[in-house]
This record gives C-alpha cells, structure tokens and sequence, in this order.
C-alpha cells in the first residue's frame, strides 16, 4: 500500500486542480469499480455493488485536494506574490519549495525576516528564479502546491498532502478489497474540500444517498508538551468521530461503527475535534438530510508540508471500513 | 408575455443614452438588501417586451427566460444582484434622530458627515458627525462606533420612519467624462448589463436572467435562483473594486490593486467563494484575444460573487464570474468608467454568441 501512498501524496493537487490526481485514482480503480463518472464540480464518483434488500445507498468521501498557492501579481523584477488556496500557515512557508502545475518550480523567500516573528502572507513571495516581469515564466491565476517528497519513517510515513490522500488511499484500497457487499455503494474522491467542502455538497447531491462517511485525517494529542486539546494518538487505530466544528456525528452510527471494531478486534480510538470540519457536514445537510459519520486517521504537522500518520493506523481504517461496508448499517 | 423579437434579434449592444439613462435610474433607485421592489420595478419595465418567461420567486429574484432557436442549446445562466449596501433604522430618539445598523459590508469609517435617503419616500437625511471645533486631537485618531451615531431627519419627521426602514447613500449619479460616478455601481452596472444581454439573446443558447437579491448579506437569491434554473453553466456579472492606486505613503509597488480602471471587463479566476471552472476562464479569456477586446484577470483572492452560491446547487454547475471594475466600491460614491462597463457587454455577448455544447463537453478541467 505504501507505493500507492506515495504515488498519491506526490501527485500535485490544490483545491479547484485535481484533474491530475483524479486521472492517477481513476486508473487506480478503473479495474476495481461498476461504474465510474465525474461530476461538475470535479469529483471522481466510483460506484460498487448493488443493492440488496438489507443494503443502503452509502457514500464515501475521501478529498483528492490539498492546500495551495495562487498567483496574484508579477513584480518588476520578477518576483511572484500569491494568495492561499485553503488555511495556509505562514509559519510553514518560508524556504518552502512549490511546485506549479506545467512543472515550474520555485521557492518560498521573505524580505527581512525578523527572528521571532510570524511573517504575514502579503510579506512572502514565491522566487522561481526570474530576474524581471517579462521573462518569469508564470502568470496571475497560476496555481502551485507544495513540493516534498514521501519520506517513509517504517511505522510512520510523512508527506506534504496526507490530508487527505492518504484517504483516497484508503478508499482506494477499500474499493480493491470490498468483495461481498449488501450495498450500492459510492466512493467519491471529492475536490474543493480545503475551500468549503464543495465537492462533496455537489456530489453528495447528485449520489443522493441514504447513509454517508467521511474519511479524512484529524489531529493528534500526542506531541511533547500533550498542548492540543485532543485524545487522538498516532498508533491508537482509526478515529471513530463524534463530532467536529462542522457536524455532529449520527450517534447510532458512531455506535454501530464502535460495535464492528471491538467485534473485529480492530483498535479504534474516539475523536472530538474541536477545530476543523470534513465532508460529513456536507453529506449531512444534503437535501432533507443524511446520517453521516467519518473515519479519521490521528495526523501530526496537519497543513505543513510534512504531515504525519502511523501506518497501522491506516491498514486498521482500510479493514474497519472493509467490514462495515460488508454488512448492513444498523441505525437503531 | 408579448414578444417583440424586432428589437433584438442577432444586434450588437451597445452602451448609449438610453443605457445610461437606464443606468442612472438603476443607481439612484433604493434597493438596500431585502427590500430591492425599486430596482425590481425597474428591471421588470425594461425587460418584460422581450422575455418569453417572466416570474418573481419566493425570495423576490427576478427571473426572466429568452429562448434561442435549433437544437443542443446550451442553458446558460447569467445573474447580476439587484440589491446594494446600506442601512436599517432600528430605534427612533426625539428631535427626529434615529439609530441605525449597516446592511452589507461597509466600513464605519466612511460613515460620519454623510447625506442618506432614508425609507421608500427617499426622506432626506444626515449621518451626523461632531464638528472639528468640538473634538481633541486624541479623539479625531479613533473611528467612531456605529451605535454611536445617528441619523438626522429632523423633528417634523413624526412617525414617517419606523424601525426597519432601509436606507442609502444621498449619492446622484453624474457623468464625469468618460467616468460614471455614482453610489451603487456594485451592482446596478451588472443589473444594466445583464438588461441588455436580455434584450439582445443570441439565438444559440436558452438565456436564463436572474437578477438576483440578497447577494451583499450571503449570496441568499442566487442560490434558490439556480435551485430553479437548474442551468447547464452560469456567469454572474458584478462589480469589483479598483484599488489602482499609487502607494502615497511609500514607494512599494502596489500590488494588490485588485482590478484596474480602463483595463476592460474582470475575469475571475478565484475569489473566497469560488473557484470558477477553467474551461469558462479560458473561453472567455480567448474570446477577448481573438476579438480584440481588452480585459484583465481580478487579482484572486478575498471576495465573492453569485457564483458562489450557484455553482455548488444541486450536482454542480460550472460557472465563473466578469465584473466591471469600479474604484471606492461599498463607499457613498463609486466611479467606474463607461469603457469598461461597454467591453464587458461586448466580451458577454461575444462570448455567449459562440457557445456549443462543446465549451461543456468532457471534465472539468485546467
């Protein structure tokens, strides 16, 4: 799974530019699926199995987007400005290396920087090597990621987009794996997520299901000075949430999933995430409304360029999901 | 509906008297969000001779249909928002002064000292400010808080204001040259616009018009507007500001000016609501090259437009957003020039009149 991780965290991707990433999923999958389409918004909907008289039409969201740069203005003597795509930290930036989508590279500089102080956005630049306006070799609304590579640590695996690629990666391999199903069901690989969850409320629309998951990464309490505020640890299992900033899990399925995983001996952990959201609330507020849950996978550094997971943690969410899928969803 | 296709079949707009006549009733009429009947009333009168479908939805949109002629029409939606900034009269105190909050975005620095018109009599008021004579050095360094001012219509006002009543801007619409200074630019200058790509439909597409409200307090008619039109793709049409400015306090290049004045129409390549699909910036973006219009691309970043709202309704609609710069936006007085506003209906209608099924076909993509 790990050369899957690595195709797909390498692969460039800002909200609003997943044309590259989905075409590196599709053909991942294209083997595994019934059918596969995409929707107005972008997003890559797979679907698998049939309906079944016990079975659901359940969606499952995984975002192929990540965090980005966009050009504003060239300056006179060729240096880039640029705005965020999603929450950029200005911390992460500086030094950092981008990657725009023809290949132009370049790097992130500062003017004067003060020891101690958090720059601004508007006091960085990005240098791609240009010595004026006229021979910078991009323009305004170019659009560039961060570029790292994948370093894999053994138990633990580090990149500049597991948020949230090592979600697709999960449900791709879920896809793969997902043999007897009593469900039709829909694995989007969602785009715009960092932006506003856009993706998903578009194909959340047009999937229409009965029951939804998010899959995505979560933060983890597990740093030297235990600061953040969250009981997730990387190693502890897939993070079964409660709730986030966005939406409040469906209880019963936070029950149901909590019984397959002591069921199947499957380590899982709890998540309360008191900052941040996932496509669970889009999938949630679709139409008259969906019960929707969502996986997490506990993740240090989230929205640096090197994003840390445990590797265990992600084989555990692929065979937790594997088995709730496998089965019909019990809603009380 | 009576259609009278004499008027407009295949003609090129243009922007002439009767345009900026039209214009000027637009910026002067009252249309605070959530009460935009004047502009509505407007709209209505100078587009229902040519719709061949005309309703008012639950939310107050104006929603207007032109349908083309053969097959495979692509149905695209274009939406310009009929309401503009302002303020609400919450409380009434004697001698005819009355608190007030603001509708929209708008900077409360820009308050003190102003004229406004206050409710759909156009009463004629004032943001008071405290006279230089009577403030401190220390004083005149701090903006002054909203609940502390007032709105003075005097004490023969009596019970002609109420609570709820909407205010704007005192501002009229001039032409300076080749500039339009008025308040409400944002978005009478769509509205305009988008009355005269309804006028003048190219046959090849099925134009579905919302002018829109709502849009400066979250976007609210343009989403239950596309909830309707359910269209294939749309554009909406607004204004952005020009901050093309020189930097007065230091040297600094400026850039983040944003758009720029007689730089032509503003395509949008993201602002904080949308990131418009590529294959409408492209189109547009060659539509301009190839018929030698000029235009520039918004600076991306904060902001947002109807598009916002229409392009995540239902399964998605690819849209993005053109907007006539205008300097001083969500201020008593905007000025944008009359070049700009005519490039940007020659770039839509251009651009619309070549529109196939193809612009669609396939994915989204850059």
């Amino acid at each position: 799974m790990k050369s899957l991780i690595q195709k797909l965290v390498e692969t460039p991707g800002p909200s609003g530019f997943e044309y590259v990433i989905r075409d590196v999923i599709r053909e991942e999958i294209a083997d595994a699926a019934d059918e596969i389409r995409v929707d107005a918004l972008g997003s890559l909907i797979a679907k698998k199995g049939t309906k079944t008289e016990d079975g659901m039409r359940v969606m499952i969201s995984a975002h192929i987007d990540e965090i980005g740069l966009m050009v504003t203005h060239i300056d006179a003597n060729g240096f880039v400005r640029f705005t965020n795509i999603g929450g950029i930290n200005p911390l992460t930036c500086y030094g950092g290396r981008v990657l725009f989508m023809d290949g132009t590279q370049g790097v992130i500089g500062i003017d004067g920087i003060e020891m101690g102080k958090l720059p601004k956005l508007s006091d960085l630049f990005i240098d791609v090597g240009a010595t004026s306006k006229e021979d910078c070799p991009v323009k305004v609304g170019d659009v560039c990621g961060f570029a790292r590579p994948f370093l894999d640590l053994g138990k633990r695996m580090v990149a500049k987009s597991m948020d949230d690629r090592i979600a697709a990666a999960i449900a791709v391999e879920v896809l793969k794996q997902l043999e007897q199903t009593p469900h039709e069901v829909h694995f989007v690989f969602s785009t715009q997520e960092e932006v506003g969850l856009r993706g998903a409320t578009t194909a959340a629309y047009g999937v229409d299901p009965d029951v939804g998951f998010a899959v995505d990464v979560t933060r983890s309490g597990d740093t030297p000075r235990l600061s953040t505020k969250m009981a997730t640890a990387l190693g502890d299992g897939p993070a079964i949430k409660v709730r986030d900033s966005s939406f409040i899990a469906d209880p019963r399925l936070v029950e149901w999933m909590i019984k397959a995983a002591e069921e199947a001996e499957i380590p899982y952990q709890l998540e309360v995430l008191e900052a941040g959201g996932t496509d669970g609330r889009a999938i949630q507020l679709t139409r008259s409304g969906v019960p929707a849950g969502c996986v997490s996978i506990a993740c240090r550094y989230i929205h640096s360029p090197s994003e840390m997971v445990d590797s265990d943690d992600v084989e555990n969410a692929v065979k937790l999901l594997v088995k709730l899928l496998s089965e019909p969803i019990d809603l009380g | 509906m009576t259609k009278n296709l004499e008027i407009s079949a295949g003609k090129e707009p243009e922007i002439g008297t009767s345009q900026i006549a039209l214009l000027e009733n637009l910026c002067n009429a009252t249309a605070v969000s959530g009460d935009e009947h004047e502009v509505r009333q407007i709209v209505i009168e100078a587009i229902k001779l040519v719709a061949d479908d005309l309703k008012v939805d639950a939310l107050g949109n104006v929603l207007a249909t032109r349908f083309g002629r053969g097959e495979n029409r692509v149905r695209v939606m274009l939406a310009a928002h009929m309401d503009e900034i302002g303020f609400m009269i919450v409380k009434k105190h004697e001698d005819g002064l009355f608190e007030f909050e603001r509708i929209g975005g708008i900077d409360e620095r820009q308050l003190p000292g102003k004229p406004v018109l206050v409710g759909r009599e156009h009463l004629p008021g004032v943001i008071g400010a405290k006279p230089i004579h009577m403030t401190t050095t220390e004083e005149r360094k701090k903006k002054i808080d909203v609940s502390a001012m007032r709105i003075d219509l005097g004490p023969e006002i009596g019970d002609k204001v109420k609570p709820g009543d909407r205010a704007t801007f005192a501002t009229r619409f001039t032409m300076v040259g080749p500039s339009i200074r008025a308040k409400a630019l944002d978005d009478r200058l769509g509205v305009a616009t988008l009355i005269e790509l309804f006028k003048h439909a190219p046959d090849n597409i099925d134009l579905l018009a919302a002018f829109t409200v709502q849009e400066e307090v979250g976007l609210r008619g343009a989403r239950v507007a596309a909830y309707t039109f359910d269209p294939d793709m749309a554009i909406a049409i607004d204004s952005t500001p020009a901050y093309d400015l020189p930097h007065w306090d230091d040297d600094d290049e400026n850039d983040r000016y944003n758009t720029r004045l007689d730089a032509g129409p503003a395509i949008y390549v993201m602002d904080r609501a949308t990131i418009p699909d590529r294959r409408l910036v492209n189109w547009l973006v060659e539509t301009a090259a190839q018929a030698d219009i000029p235009y520039q691309l918004r600076q991306p970043g904060g902001g947002g437009t109807d598009a916002g709202a229409i392009h995540k309704t239902r399964s998605g609609i690819p849209s993005v957003s053109v907007s006539i710069p205008s300097r001083y936006a969500h201020t008593a007085v905007c000025i944008a020039r009359q070049e700009d506003w005519a490039n940007t209906l020659r770039l839509l209608h251009t651009a619309l009149s070549q529109v196939t099924p193809d612009l669609l076909a396939g994915e989204r993509r850059d």
